[in-house]
């Protein structure tokens, strides 16, 4: 019986940029960044109230993961804005909206209340999208 | 509720300002009336609309910044008494009490536990990263991350 999801991918261009964005504009904590050789780190965070669901910033590079060209077609895939990786939550998304958008992060929806909830998109540094929704008070 | 008309719009951009003004400023002493007049709120009103919408009043989240920015200084191994000041707190005592309580253990317990994972990080990284995606990179195939 399956329990728990503990990891995901997210592929990201740039591991630097997107550490800037999912720690320093987000306020995600860091899970593990450990150093893998030459060009190769391990990167994880956690959204702060859920330690325990690691979030890779995988980059996306040619090498066993991915070809020549299909890291070329992945990162033009993700820039363009194809992947839609999950719904974020917050405890008051007007709030949230205002302080990301101070912070610099790109909304394509501002907060709207939907028949299935009160909602907004956003973009991470790379082009994912995200959903942010709000916790019932 | 959509797009930018939302009411009450300019309380949400005052509160967040507040709250950002925090983050920015946690090490200073900060003064919390200040912040208030700053925002144009009374002191209740202020603390009442802070608590609803971040579920701390303004202190209490004014020390939240503070022991979590401890936590990442006290990562990087500098001195307890360095990072007890670094953060805005003006007694090692009240830190360590106020740490204590709010992360379960001693500043100086925390930091042997972090330094100890760090150099496991350093020595064993395959011991934290999940066979799959380590296979899947090719870094199982390194004999210089291989665990010993």
């Amino acid at each position: 019986m399956i329990t728990r999801l503990n990891h995901v991918s997210i592929f990201v261009l740039n591991q630097d940029s997107a550490y800037d964005f999912y720690v320093n504009k987000l306020g995600f904590k860091v899970h593990t960044d450990a150093p893998m050789g030459p060009g190769m780190r391990w990167l994880t965070v956690c959204p702060p109230d859920q330690p325990e669901l690691e979030l890779s910033l995988m980059s996306i590079d040619a090498g066993m993961m991915f070809t020549k060209e299909s890291a070329e077609a992945m990162r033009k895939l993700v820039s363009a804005g194809t992947f839609g990786f999950g719904v974020f939550e917050c405890n008051d998304l007007l709030a949230t909206y205002e302080e990301l958008k101070a912070k610099g992060v790109e909304f394509t929806k501002a907060p709207k209340q939907e028949f299935y909830g009160f909602e907004a998109l956003f973009k991470d540094d790379s082009g994912n999208w995200f959903s942010l929704g709000q916790k019932a008070k | 509720m959509q797009g930018e008309n939302y009411p009450k719009v300019y309380l949400y951009r005052r509160i967040v300002k507040a709250k950002l003004f925090i983050d920015a400023n946690f090490a200073d002493n900060i003064d919390l009336d200040h912040i208030a007049d700053e925002a144009f709120f009374s002191k209740f009103h202020f603390i009442r609309l802070f608590k609803n919408t971040y579920a701390k009043t303004p202190h209490q989240y004014l020390t939240f910044v503070r022991i979590e920015r401890s936590k990442l200084l006290l990562k990087e191994d500098r001195p307890v008494s360095e990072v007890c000041y670094a953060v805005g707190f003006d007694s090692i005592s009240s830190f360590t009490g106020l740490f204590k309580r709010l992360v379960g253990q001693t500043p100086s317990a925390y930091q042997q536990i972090q330094h100890r994972k760090k150099e496991e990080i350093k020595t064993m990284p395959l011991k934290h990263i999940p066979n799959c995606f380590a296979e899947m990179k090719g870094w199982t195939q390194n004999s210089n991350f291989e665990e010993v």
